[in-house]
């Protein structure tokens, strides 16, 4: 049967991707530290297991998350990926119950048509075959929105969709070639022998009604053989390899493996698992508010994976952390883009092609050299106390809000140390933010020590970057919060008496204490006890960025400004009284980017309390000293 | 103690010299401009320095290093460039919008590629 030389091209399209995944896996696989290793062999026979069979079904098939955000997009991803795999499900049942033999080679159930052609006149064959076609037509119907959103990006919500490279075009072209060819195919052979559901049967009639229809379909089998082929060919090295890495990813994730803070084979199953969907685009306010739309993290990932020069890419980011938030693989971009930053400079070498995306590449580890030195630091004297409270080297440009702390300690009784109050060290995470981990080990070593002598039992902080890097990179035995943290704490066991302030005020999530750390409920809890809190269009996990963020070294000040009065014009919609936040960084730069008073959490707090008690006169001319200064 | 006060306004009085400028090195401060094209806004006032966190612990000034990039005095750049931490106090108080942080960095990667001859 020479004809069914067509099958080839789909044949070793099919077992080459095969072995491809299988051999990538295995590499992929060894490179992993020991306990990962692990943690996958454990995770592969247990409930881990079950979980990623869960999130397949739920995320790679329905696509429940790109749902959730917009659901003509989400209608298309599933349509496209569940329907492929229906059909290839209930076509492998239809070639097994109806074929001539069990267990046939994946080629017959995928040309079964061909094979069968007079299939379908009655009974269960008949209803299959109508079965067969709905899923085809519902595959069809998203591909029609997916060359529709190719072309007019704006009708799926997203402003923007990632850039092509040459073999993604071909890969796509193939891709988009597959259903209408089978369509065509599967129509044109049933129009010559009369038989086909809804749509191939009433579209095979009505072909054959005035074309050669018998000569016709093996043009279109060939065509549907070769549009397989050709895209499980080039698979690996376009974008939609996404597709089987994604998998990878999923069981990698369940089973406990993390980014951490060095390149691994897990950041390169990462790279390839981000299926440039483009929605960190949309959410970036780098492009949103700044014009700026080369840096976004399909790009960051896409020059990674594609191993470009990437540095100023890698750079220029606020790390805000919105697009984690949404990114519906759950890839780790801020702590890949940290890694990235990490390596420094990188020599300009370019892989050859074969390295490129053959199966020896091994991304190369280069430590930065060292730029900074802290050993003029000299260690600090031994001073008890059981709360420390660390202002931070920002809320040293606010001083208002120390004012605002004192008076609410002292109001509440307690009894603490102003740990820089004479200007102290930086926290260490600017430095950490701009991939110099080594040098702010420094910092963070000559702090600990000062917190670990006091032997204090809590360290409150006035600046959620300190917050967060106390957190995650100092070992204390301290309890770290942060003062929106501590006031609540306060009210909440009675120490602080607090009026009721008639005023209306939003509140700002700045980014290291939300989405960084978690911290949603205690600040508004705190706002809500003193006065009316209203709701923002953007907030908790999707709150926005400020643009005064110390993430990124490269964005230039005009930029800053252009982010911070978009963020600024969103969270006053609503013209309250005040605009409340908790983070010093985020109070000054807005309070340069709008008309609304901008406050601390703090100082808010400082307003609520009741007015002290006049004692002698030197006293309250202090006070009056104190409040002046408040007003400065 | 003393020396603290004095530098409490990170101004000091510097002793007078002259500077030969047919052989000092502009590459260093080419670099930087190309980099960091803010650094041409700065004037000097010395802002970034009286909020400066290292300031407060050990003789460094921002102002300072922006004088001995333009004046290509590398040597004493040198030794300037790895005091600061990046916290970003700078930032926030230049009046002409200069992107001090990444000045630091933009220089200390400068002498990285000088010492190498890339420069
Ligand atoms: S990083 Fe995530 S959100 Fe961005 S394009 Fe890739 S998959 Fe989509
Ligand atoms: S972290 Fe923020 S600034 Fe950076 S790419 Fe993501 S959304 Fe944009
Ligand atoms: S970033 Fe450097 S120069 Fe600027 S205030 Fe901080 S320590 Fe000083
Ligand atoms: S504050 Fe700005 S303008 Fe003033 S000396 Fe520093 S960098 Fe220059």
């Amino acid at each position: 049967m020479s004809s069914e030389i067509f099958i080839w091209p789909f044949n070793l399209g099919l077992y080459f991707i095969l072995i491809y995944s299988v051999v990538r896996s295995t590499i992929w696989f060894r490179s992993l530290s020991r306990a990962d290793k692990l943690r996958l062999q454990r995770g592969f026979f247990g409930m881990p297991f079950m979980q990623s069979i869960r999130e397949i079904f739920m995320e790679s098939l329905l696509h429940r998350r790109i749902f959730k955000k917009n659901p003509v997009l989400g209608y298309m991803h599933m349509s496209l990926a569940f329907g492929w795999f229906l059909l290839i499900v209930f076509g492998t049942i239809e070639a097994d119950f109806f074929g001539e033999k069990h267990l046939n080679p994946p080629s017959h159930a995928i040309f079964f048509r061909w094979f069968n052609p007079e299939h379908g006149a009655s009974g269960l064959a008949s209803v299959f075959t109508q079965w067969m076609d709905f899923l085809l037509a519902f595959i069809l119907s998203g591909l029609l929105l997916a060359i529709i959103k190719r072309f007019i990006p704006g009708m799926m919500g997203m402003k923007k969709t990632t850039k092509h490279t040459w073999t993604d075009r071909i890969a796509l072209t193939s891709l988009w070639l597959i259903f209408p060819s089978r369509l065509l195919a599967e129509s044109f052979t049933c129009g010559v022998h009369g038989s086909g559901g809804f749509l191939t049967g009433n579209l095979g009639a009505a072909l054959a009604s005035f074309l050669p229809a018998a000569d016709m379909a093996p043009w279109f089998w060939w065509l549907y053989s070769l549009s397989l082929g050709t895209f499980f060919f080039l698979l690996p090295v376009t974008r939609y390899f996404h597709i089987p890495v994604e998998l990878l990813l999923i069981f990698m994730r369940n089973s406990g493996i993390t980014t951490a803070d060095r390149w691994s084979a897990y950041s390169e199953v990462q790279t390839h698992a981000c299926s440039s969907c483009g929605i960190c685009i949309s959410v970036c306010q780098m492009s949103r508010a700044a014009g700026i739309n080369d840096m976004q993290s399909a790009y960051f990932i896409k020059g990674l994976r594609n191993e470009r020069d990437i540095a100023a890419i890698t750079a220029n980011c606020l790390m805000c952390g919105r697009c984690d938030e949404v990114c519906p693989v759950g890839i780790e971009l801020g702590p890949l883009r940290l890694i990235e930053r990490r390596q420094g400079e990188r020599p300009a070498t370019r892989l050859k092609f074969i390295d490129r995306y053959g199966l020896t590449r091994r991304r190369e580890q280069i430590e930065r050299e060292p730029t900074q030195s802290y050993s003029y630091l000299v260690p600090e004297e031994e001073q008890q106390a059981d709360v420390l409270f660390f202002a931070g080297c920002m809320t040293h440009l606010t001083p208002s809000v120390i004012v605002a702390m004192k008076k609410i300690m002292d109001s509440a009784g307690v009894r603490y140390r102003f740990m820089d109050e004479q200007g102290g060290v930086c926290c260490g995470r600017p430095l950490m933010l701009a991939g110099r981990d080594r040098e702010a080990r420094e910092l963070i070593n000559h702090n600990s020590d000062i917190i670990w002598k006091s032997g204090a039992k809590t360290l409150v902080t006035s600046c959620p970057i300190c917050y967060k890097v106390f957190r995650e990179s100092y070992y204390l035995e301290a309890q770290v919060m942060h003062h929106s943290e501590f006031i609540n704490l306060l009210i909440e066991e009675g120490s602080l008496r607090l009026g009721y302030l008639h005023r209306r005020v939003v509140y700002h999530d700045p980014c290291d204490l939300g989405r960084g750390s978690g911290i949603y409920d205690e600040p508004r809890a705190v706002i809500s006890y003193v006065a009316e809190l209203q709701p923002v269009p953007e907030e908790r996990s999707m709150s926005l960025c400020c643009g005064g963020s110390l993430g990124n070294l490269t964005l230039s000040s005009e930029k800053r400004a252009l982010i911070a009065a978009d963020a600024a014009g969103t969270l006053t919609r609503s013209a309250p009284d005040e605009l409340i936040t908790a983070c010093p960084l985020c109070k000054k730069t807005f309070a340069q980017a709008t008309e609304t008073r901008v406050s601390d959490i703090a100082e808010l707090v400082a307003v609520a309390l009741p007015k002290p008690v006049r004692r002698t006169r030197s006293r309250s001319l202090a006070n009056t000293v104190k409040v002046v200064a408040d007003g400065l | 103690m003393s020396e603290q006060k004095a530098n409490r306004f990170g101004f000091a009085i510097n002793r007078s010299r002259a500077i030969n400028y047919d052989t000092s090195d502009r590459k260093v401060r080419e670099y930087v401009t190309l980099r960091e094209p803010s650094f041409r806004l700065c004037f000097a006032c010395g802002g970034c320095t009286a909020a400066c966190t290292t300031g407060q612990h050990a003789s460094f000034n921002l102002r300072r290093m922006n004088t001995y990039i333009r004046r290509g005095e590398i040597d004493n750049l040198r030794e300037e460039v790895t005091r600061c931490m990046l916290c970003g106090k700078c930032l926030l108080v230049c009046p002409r919008g200069v992107n001090t942080r990444n000045v630091v960095a933009v220089t200390a990667e400068a002498l990285r590629k000088l010492d190498r001859n890339e420069l």
